[in-house]
């Protein structure tokens, strides 16, 4: 058992699947002798060389179309594109090539890759450096989508990643680098599409994601002490997504709220309540309530993100005046 | 139609035939077998055509009429596990890596006996089993992804070349110059073919393009040679593809080459092409890859009887594939949520 932050928790997974699969090769700017600028590929030129941790060039769409030319010809990659916000520079390669090529040939290609990206907000970067596009990711037939929030999922779910045959997108929060977490020594491999309780509580569910979790932790605790029991889900994984955990537990408490970074229009928390409202209608006792980022630009100025991205306060005060 | 219609252009005119080709060392089976390659792209877009017009096509489709000569003179000098990506203009290319006509028209008939199952359409066929790794809708777009089919080929040391075939529209694109400058800086084994029809869909590309060669000009940018070819000479293509092929294959690094031919019809199905001056058409017509070829060959002594029952084989075999492609049934309707993912299906949820 070793400590790790969520920061080095990426590498000592990448690190763990290219000891294991020796043609696994990793690319982006910056990932190399520089160990990236979340300092989340440290280590990994070191041990595995030029060849499989390759350095490139400010080339969004070239990164992706060299990882997935690659991965349909028999070479699985991980591909680093630095910020989340740049995915629109390359999201042509990622919705129209990457997504689509296995079902445009009937089978005939596969594209085993994953896209990594620092995603979110709490650095001040502003609004082309701070977005939530994980939804974005998962309106798109064909990807998988998968957004971590603790060291030891981070570790499982990038091996359950990089061993899947399908293309993922895996958003490494930014603001959560420095947490720190118990990673098992040996091989650590979940499941994707599998979301987890990390809290139980019978009066209402809180589903969250990534930055969100530990937020809506903080928040059940506040609302335990004023009477409140919450269980917190922590969905983890958007495509495929884990309605049944989100139905099961709605089926004991009754109630919804879900917890979302991205703005508010198409997030990912309309689907499930979509669903919820649909599938686990009877079983609700309340509307199911969604917070949000409202439907803005991130600002950059501290007090303005703040009061943009959803807080445990904004949480605990929604869940209380829902309560009435 | 107003004087500075593009119909009003001086016509830009085929280069000069190069009738020193005629002594190229080619093998008389290789330079048979150009002709029989030729032979079948026409006559299955000829076909592929009419089939339009019957309106059993649905959607769009673009052909490679007239510019046969590109895609055959590199399928032939291509090594069986070599790789070939497209643009939308995919037909010949696919064809010239050994694909069934069959298969290519059935396609685009939207049978069950199309290559993808009707899955792809005219737009994007593939052809794995034959090295074909697609034909792609988006402009540029295949241009990186040709890198990384190169760049696996390099770390797995299988010496595999990748041929990436795009329109000269396709040179404005910033993939188009991404793709460029990392295969240059990791000497990729790839080569790059811009097939230079004159016409970025409706425009002429030298209104919308700053250099006057729109791929081969770019070259020295990235520290590559210029190459322009006649693409309508399909023994100019076929040594020249040899050269760059092997070059790559040596572990040399990429290629680009810039080859200069005419589409005899429109950009697409709805396009009658009215934007070009009659007489560059009449010029163009002047220099048919097929027919420069037939006399070329007639004029190293090979029998026109030979020639002829080349044409009439394909012409049966066209018949055929098209019989077969029509026989076909309508694909399953449980085909819309098929291999999304690799379990084979498009659940997306439990």
């Amino acid at each position: 058992m070793a400590e790790l932050t969520y920061r080095s928790a990426v590498a000592h997974g990448i690190a763990q699947e290219m000891r294991r699969d020796p043609s696994l090769v990793m690319l982006g700017q910056d990932v190399g002798p520089a160990g990236g600028v979340f300092k989340t590929t440290l280590g990994l030129w070191d041990e595995f060389g030029r060849d499989r941790v390759r350095d490139t060039p400010i080339s969004e769409q070239a990164i992706l179309g060299a990882a997935m030319g690659a991965a349909m010809t028999g070479v699985p990659v991980v591909a680093e594109i630095m910020f989340s916000d740049f995915l629109p520079v390359c999201f042509d390669m990622l919705s129209n090539e990457i997504a689509k090529t296995r079902y445009m040939s009937n089978g005939q290609l596969a594209v085993p890759l994953v896209v990594r990206c620092a995603n979110g907000s709490g650095v001040r970067f502003g609004a082309q450096h701070s977005q939530s596009l994980e939804n974005w990711c998962m309106m798109v037939p064909g990807l998988k989508v998968v957004a971590p929030s603790t060291p030891i999922d981070m570790v499982g779910l990038m091996a359950a990643a990089i061993r899947d045959p399908d293309p993922v997108v895996l958003f490494e929060h930014k603001s959560l680098m420095a947490t720190k977490g118990d990673v098992p020594d040996g091989e650590v491999l979940d499941t994707l599409g599998t979301a987890r309780t990390v809290r139980p509580g019978t009066d209402v569910t809180i589903a969250a994601l990534a930055l969100m979790v530990p937020r809506a932790l903080e928040a059940a605790e506040i609302l335990a002490q004023e009477g409140i029991s919450a269980e917190v889900i922590d969905v983890r994984s958007l495509v495929p997504l884990d309605m049944a955990s989100i139905l099961e537990s709605v089926r004991r408490t009754s109630r919804l709220v879900t917890v979302e970074e991205n703005p508010r229009l198409c997030g990912w928390g309309a689907e499930v309540a979509s669903i919820v409202a649909h599938e686990g209608f009877w079983d609700l006792d309340g509307p199911v309530l969604r917070i949000t980022t409202p439907h803005v630009p991130l600002p950059a100025a501290d007090v303005l993100e703040d009061e943009a991205v959803p807080s445990v306060d904004r949480i605990v005060d929604t869940i209380r005046t829902s309560w009435g | 139609m107003p004087e500075n219609h593009y119909a009003n252009r001086p016509p830009r005119t085929p280069p000069p035939l190069n009738e020193a080709n005629a002594d190229l060392d080619i093998d008389r089976e290789v330079r048979l077998h150009l002709y029989r390659r030729l032979q079948e792209l026409r006559q299955v877009g000829d076909r592929l055509h009419r089939l339009f017009l019957e309106n059993l096509v649905r959607g769009t489709s673009h052909l490679s009429l007239g510019m046969e000569a590109v895609s055959a003179g590199f399928g032939a000098a291509m090594r069986d596990d070599d790789y070939s990506l497209a643009s939308y203009r995919g037909h010949a290319h696919t064809l010239s890596r050994g694909a069934s006509m069959e298969g290519v028209i059935a396609e685009l008939l939207g049978r069950d006996n199309g290559l993808m199952r009707g899955k792809g359409g005219s737009m994007h066929l593939v052809d794995v089993n034959n090295g074909m790794l697609g034909s792609y809708g988006i402009v540029g777009s295949h241009l990186p992804i040709a890198n990384g089919a190169a760049w696996s080929a390099q770390l797995r040391g299988s010496d595999q070349v990748t041929v990436c075939f795009f329109g000269d529209g396709g040179t404005n694109i910033g993939a188009f110059h991404e793709a460029l400058n990392l295969a240059a800086v990791w000497k990729l084994p790839v080569v790059f073919v811009c097939e230079n029809n004159l016409y970025m869909e409706y425009t002429p590309i030298d209104l919308v393009t700053a250099v006057e060669h729109p791929a081969a000009s770019r070259a020295p940018s990235y520290g590559l040679e210029e190459i322009v070819i006649d693409g309508n000479d399909v023994d100019e293509v076929y040594t020249c593809a040899q050269r760059v092929i092997e070059r790559a294959r040596a572990g040399e690094g990429p290629s680009l080459v810039e080859a200069i031919t005419y589409r005899l019809g429109g950009h697409s199905r709805a396009d009658t092409a009215k934007y070009r001056p009659e007489a560059e058409v009449e010029a163009w017509q002047g220099h048919d890859a097929i027919e420069l070829y037939h006399r070329r060959l007639l004029s190293l002594g090979v029998d026109e009887a030979e020639l002829t029952a080349v044409a009439t084989d394909i012409a049966a075999q066209v018949d055929a594939a098209t019989d077969a492609a029509k026989a076909g049934p309508r694909p399953p309707l449980e085909e819309v949520y098929t291999q999304v993912f690799a379990d084979g299906g498009s659940s997306w949820r439990n």
